[in-house]
Order: C-alpha cells, then sequence, then structure tokens
C-alpha cells in the first residue's frame, strides 16, 4: 500500500488519483448493488443512500467541533483543565484584543462596503448595452483564489521611494498627484482597511449577481406606476428599488459577513497578520499551526463559531418574515 | 422545512416574458429608462470607475507577468504601452524553475480537485435523495442538522482532524487532502441539491415506482439526466472552491509533493514578495483554469448563487 501514500512523479499521482476514484466508485456499487432489491427494508435503503454522507460528516465536522471546544478549556499542550484561563488569555491580552477589534471592522464594513457597491453597480448597468460585459467584469474576481486576488493589490500597493519611478499603481497615482509613496501595509488602521479593501474586491461581484437578479424581478406595474407620478431617478431608487429588493439585501449582507469572519487567506498572503493586521482566522491559524498554542488556537476556532450565530440567527429570521409578508 | 430553509424572495433572472408586444414594449421601456439613466453624468462616471477599479489591478498583474524582470523592477506596467517589450521568460521561470516548478504543484491542483469534486457530488446526491423521496423516522430533524452544520466554520474542525490524519499514518499523501475538502463540501452540497431535487414533480417518482421501478434505478435513470443542471452549479462551485482553497491545502498538504498551486504561491510571496516577474506569472498560472471554467459556464455558476449556494 506504500505506493498509494507516496507519490514522486506525476504519472504516479495520476494513477493514485484513478485509483482512489475507481476505489470510490467501486464501494458506492457495492453498497448500492447489494442493498437494492425487492423487498429489502427501507432502512437499509435509507442506510446505504445516507450512511456514507451521515458517517464522514459526524466524524470530519460533528466530533471534530466537539472536541475542539472542549481543548479550549485545556491547556495548550491539552494535558491539563485551565477552566476559562484561554477566554481570558484572548480578551486580556492586548494583542490578542486588536486582533478581535480588527475581525469586527472586517465584519462590518466589508458586507456594507461591497453590497453597497454591488447594488449602485447592478442598478446602474441594469438593460444597458453593455450590462453583460459591465457585469462579467466586476463577477470575475469571485473567479480568481483570494491568494491572487492578494498578489494583485499587493502589487497595486507596491512601494517605492517617491524620486524613483514607481511600479506600483497607487502609489504612482499619488506621485502624480503630487503627494509622497506611502507603505499602505505599515500603519494600523490603514493597512487594515487596505486588506479590507481586497475583500470587497471580491465579494461585491456576489452582492452584484443576486441583487441584480432580484432588481429584474420587480414588477414593471411597481416602476411604472411609480415613473406615472413623475418620480427622480434617484426617488425610484430609494423608494421604490431598495424596499422591493430588502431581502435579498438582508441575504447579501449576512452571507457576506458569514464568509468575512472565516477567511483568512488575505491577511495571510499580503501581510502574514503582522504590522497589527491579523484577523481571528488568521491568528487562529498561526496559534495552532505555527506557534504550537494549542489551546489559544482552539479558543480562537470557537470564537469563530460563535460569532457566526448571531449572523445565521438574523438571517433565518429575516428568511421567515420574508415568507409570512408572502 | 425544505420549503423554509430555501433561500427566499431571491428570484432567478426575469424570464424574458414574449406573451404579446405590450410587455415586449415596456422591457423596451426599461431599456430606454437605463438609457436615460447612464446618459445621467454622474451615474457614468461611477460605473465607470467601478469597472476600472475592478479590472484594471488584474490587468497590471497579466501585463506585468509577461514583461522582462529588468523593467518590471525599474517601471511601472503602465510604460509598457509606451515601448512594449514581450518575454516568456518569467513563465518560463516559474514553470520550471528549480526553486518554484510551477508545473509540478499544477499537477498537484489538478489531482487534488478532480476527486474532490467527484465525490462529495456522488455523495451529496445520494444522501438528498433520501432526503428528498424516501421516508424514515426522524428525517426532517436531520435534514435541519445538515443545514445547521453549513455554518461551523472549517478551523473548528482542523487540529483534531489533523490527529486522527496523523495517527493513521496518511498524512503528506493526498489522502487527507481528498478526505477533508469532501466533508467539508457535503452539508452546503446536500442542502443545494436536495433544493433542486425537490423541483423534480413527485408524480415522476411515482410514477416510475409504480412501474416496479427500485430506488436505484429511479435515482440513475429520472431523477439524474433531469439534475444534470443542478449537478453542473455545484460541480463548478466546488471546482472553484478546492481549486482556490489555501486553508485546507496549507494545513492537510504542505508536503512538498503534495502542496497545490495556491499553498505554493503564498509560500512565494512570503519568501521572495517582491520578485513580481516570478509572482505575477504564478498568480496567472494559478488563475488560468478557473477563470477559463468560470467564463464558459457562468450561467450555471449564477444559477448555483441564486440557488442558496455560498460556501464560507
Amino acid at each position: 500500500m506504500e505506493f498509494l501514500l507516496n507519490t514522486g512523479t506525476p504519472v504516479e499521482k495520476f494513477i493514485v488519483m484513478g485509483i482512489a476514484i475507481l476505489l470510490f466508485v467501486a464501494v458506492m456499487a457495492i453498497v448500492l448493488f447489494l442493498t437494492d432489491r425487492p423487498r429489502m427494508p427501507q432502512w437499509i435503503t435509507v442506510l446505504a443512500f445516507l450512511g456514507p454522507a451521515a458517517v464522514l460528516v459526524v466524524f470530519g465536522l460533528v466530533y471534530p467541533a466537539i472536541r475542539t471546544i472542549i481543548n479550549s478549556f485545556r491547556s495548550d499542550n491539552g494535558q491539563e483543565w485551565v477552566a476559562l484561563a484561554n477566554y481570558g488569555d484572548v480578551f486580556g491580552n492586548s494583542a490578542l484584543r486588536l486582533v478581535l477589534l480588527n475581525t469586527v471592522l472586517w465584519v462590518i464594513l466589508v458586507p456594507l462596503v461591497s453590497t453597497a457597491v454591488g447594488l449602485v453597480y447592478a442598478v446602474l448597468v441594469d438593460r444597458t448595452r453593455f450590462e453583460k460585459l459591465a457585469k462579467t467584469l466586476v463577477f470575475l474576481p469571485m473567479a480568481i483564489s483570494m491568494v491572487g486576488a492578494s498578489i494583485i493589490w499587493k502589487f497595486v500597493y507596491d512601494f517605492k521611494p517617491t524620486d524613483r519611478p514607481q511600479t506600483g499603481l497607487a502609489n504612482q497615482l499619488l506621485v502624480w498627484l503630487g503627494f509622497d509613496s506611502q507603505q499602505f501595509l505599515l500603519t494600523w488602521p490603514w493597512n487594515t482597511f487596505f486588506l479590507i479593501a481586497v475583500m470587497v474586491w471580491i465579494q461585491s461581484g456576489f452582492a452584484m449577481t443576486i441583487l441584480s437578479a432580484s432588481i429584474k424581478a420587480i414588477p414593471d406595474d411597481i416602476i411604472e406606476a411609480a415613473k406615472l407620478d413623475g418620480v427622480t431617478n434617484w426617488q425610484m431608487f430609494r423608494s421604490v428599488t431598495v424596499p422591493s429588493i430588502r431581502p435579498a439585501v438582508v441575504v447579501v449582507i449576512t452571507t457576506i459577513a458569514m464568509a468575512t469572519l472565516k477567511v483568512f487567506d488575505i491577511v495571510f498572503t499580503m501581510t502574514g497578520g503582522n504590522f497589527d493586521t491579523s484577523i481571528v482566522a488568521n491568528e487562529f491559524y498561526t496559534r495552532s499551526f505555527v506557534r504550537g498554542e494549542g489551546g489559544i488556537g482552539a479558543t480562537l476556532a470557537v470564537l469563530l463559531f460563535i460569532m457566526v450565530i448571531p449572523i445565521v440567527v438574523y438571517n433565518v429570521r429575516q428568511m421567515k418574515l420574508a415568507e409570512e409578508q408572502r | 422545512m425544505s420549503q423554509a430553509t430555501t433561500v427566499p424572495d431571491v428570484p432567478g433572472p426575469a424570464p424574458t416574458k414574449s406573451s404579446g408586444p405590450r410587455k415586449l414594449t415596456k422591457a423596451e421601456q426599461r431599456a430606454v429608462d437605463a438609457k436615460t439613466r447612464l446618459s445621467s453624468p454622474w451615474a457614468s462616471v461611477i460605473a465607470i470607475v467601478i469597472a476600472i477599479l475592478w479590472s484594471v489591478p488584474t490587468l497590471g498583474l497579466f501585463v506585468t507577468s509577461f514583461r522582462p524582470e529588468i523593467d518590471i523592477r525599474t517601471s511601472g506596467w503602465w510604460t509598457f504601452f509606451r515601448d512594449p517589450a514581450v518575454t516568456w521568460a518569467n513563465y518560463d521561470a516559474v514553470l520550471y524553475g528549480g526553486s518554484t516548478n510551477f508545473i509540478d504543484v499544477f499537477v498537484n491542483t489538478i489531482v487534488i480537485t478532480l476527486p474532490a469534486v467527484i465525490i462529495p457530488i456522488t455523495l451529496a446526491l445520494l444522501a438528498a435523495y433520501a432526503f428528498a423521496w424516501l421516508d424514515f423516522p426522524g428525517r426532517n430533524m436531520l435534514f435541519v442538522a445538515v443545514f445547521a452544520l453549513q455554518i461551523v466554520p472549517i478551523q473548528i474542525t482542523m487540529i483534531p482532524l489533523l490527529t486522527q490524519y496523523n495517527n493513521w499514518g496518511i498524512v503528506g499523501s493526498f489522502w487527507p487532502i481528498w478526505l477533508s475538502h469532501t466533508i467539508f463540501a457535503l452539508p452546503l452540497a446536500i442542502f443545494l441539491l436536495h433544493n433542486f431535487m425537490m423541483d423534480i414533480p413527485r408524480s415522476l417518482i411515482e410514477a416510475a415506482r409504480v412501474d416496479g421501478a427500485g430506488h436505484v434505478k429511479i435515482f440513475f435513470q429520472v431523477l439524474l439526466p433531469l439534475l444534470v443542471p443542478a449537478i453542473a452549479a455545484f460541480g463548478i462551485f466546488q471546482f472553484l472552491w478546492v481549486w482556490n482553497d489555501l486553508l485546507v491545502g496549507l494545513v492537510f498538504g504542505s508536503a512538498q509533493e503534495v502542496a497545490p498551486l495556491t499553498v505554493r504561491l503564498a509560500d512565494l510571496t512570503g519568501t521572495r514578495g517582491t520578485a513580481w516577474h516570478l509572482l505575477s506569472a504564478g498568480a496567472f498560472v494559478a488563475m488560468v483554469v478557473p477563470v477559463t471554467v468560470f467564463l464558459l459556464l457562468q450561467r450555471y455558476f449564477v444559477r448555483g448563487l441564486l440557488a442558496g449556494g455560498v460556501k464560507g
């Protein structure tokens, strides 16, 4: 079995990949073949269809989550109980408090700014000649990895002294306007805002797509009625468009907020969490896998989980409300 | 419950209605409105500024990836248009250069992605079938539990999972990466595919059952052909997610022989953060496949988004 674990050449890798897929198909085929008989008790069929997924989810999500929650009450090496000491550390340590503050900035700013940009853009390009192209431009960052997006923006922020030829676009603009070039990623809180801009750049396309679809679904009658009343474009936007798509806006904001809480790639790639830019998701990685502080790492993961819950509850309640209205 | 869990009020793109000439004039009217809206100067300025902000950074790095190393260090990419000098050297260096060798990592990413897309979709299809068409006690409660699991941040599972993989002695191979991606994909996949499955008329399944078809036969012959768009929608999600993932790759696949593109690229940013000739070319090597797939299959991707498929 050694060759299944040790793959050197590309050919070996593809062979092991093929084996993995075939193995999976074979196991599933056998399970389905054995259980798909007439007069088989229903529970066996259910087990065959649901069992594999259920086993994986319990093994890989439920059980580890419970273990991590327990570990957050234990010391870094997992040997002894420390009660709430890890939580005390997270809230008591000034560096970690800054991490929490940064996370709050991310979770508030990214959803609001992305949704605003997405909404305005969706309204502006709606039913214009360039709609398709214009939307693809803003949508495309969703296909790029966050590592790729981070590199794209790190290059925009690239620093050269003012008197040298600039290579970063942002600094070149500053120099053209007569300012000195800046180290965008060095000073808090500005560096955090410049990192947030990258996430906004990625998420706006998502907001635009969802909101554009709901704008198109506003009934023509409403729009025509408003027209007869002689509303201006701005009034139309504020009093007709926005109220009509409010449920979609809520879904978009909460969804982006959840994604933002868990995002790790941008901070990791652009600053590595240095210069006071770290956020919970990044700090979790650093503590758990770089510094070997398992207790603090587990605590941060649990905090991440706790922070998601109110957003989800709000989201579900809004969905219920929206459904009752219909 | 199935109704309560779909994302409401985010209807798909309005179908172009063709129920008579009157509708058409309305659509035209809105197109005319759009024109007047964009002809107001501020609106056009805002739209153009956004379009530029969203495309020029990528364009800049793209142009850079084709410039000679010395040019990249001494002048901005915008000067390229004044005197263009084009080279493949950066791509050559990043793909085959001894220290980067992206061609190897490119293979790793493909090897990681294919099973990590095929396996969870298959498992989720079967599970969604059970939730949609089989009756068993506790079904609704179990489905709510799966729905709720979507919000578990994957970070919370990582250390115990890694310990387990270590005990099994499979760390450093592709198996932990495939397994982890499969596990993390399941809740969303089951939820989404279940929603799509509920749209299939019950009478179709009943008819097949009356004809004496077993569950496996119904699944493969009746449901699967109807579910192709849904599978495509989720398939693209999962493909983009796995191909672009950094965290899972970093935690479960940091070993040299299995590390995916994103991990090597992030590593390169950390160790050689000013080697823009390598970073720019490397970034586009990593981007070319997902961007192509995305542009070709955008329609399905949007459909998946509108059905509530979002993963954090």
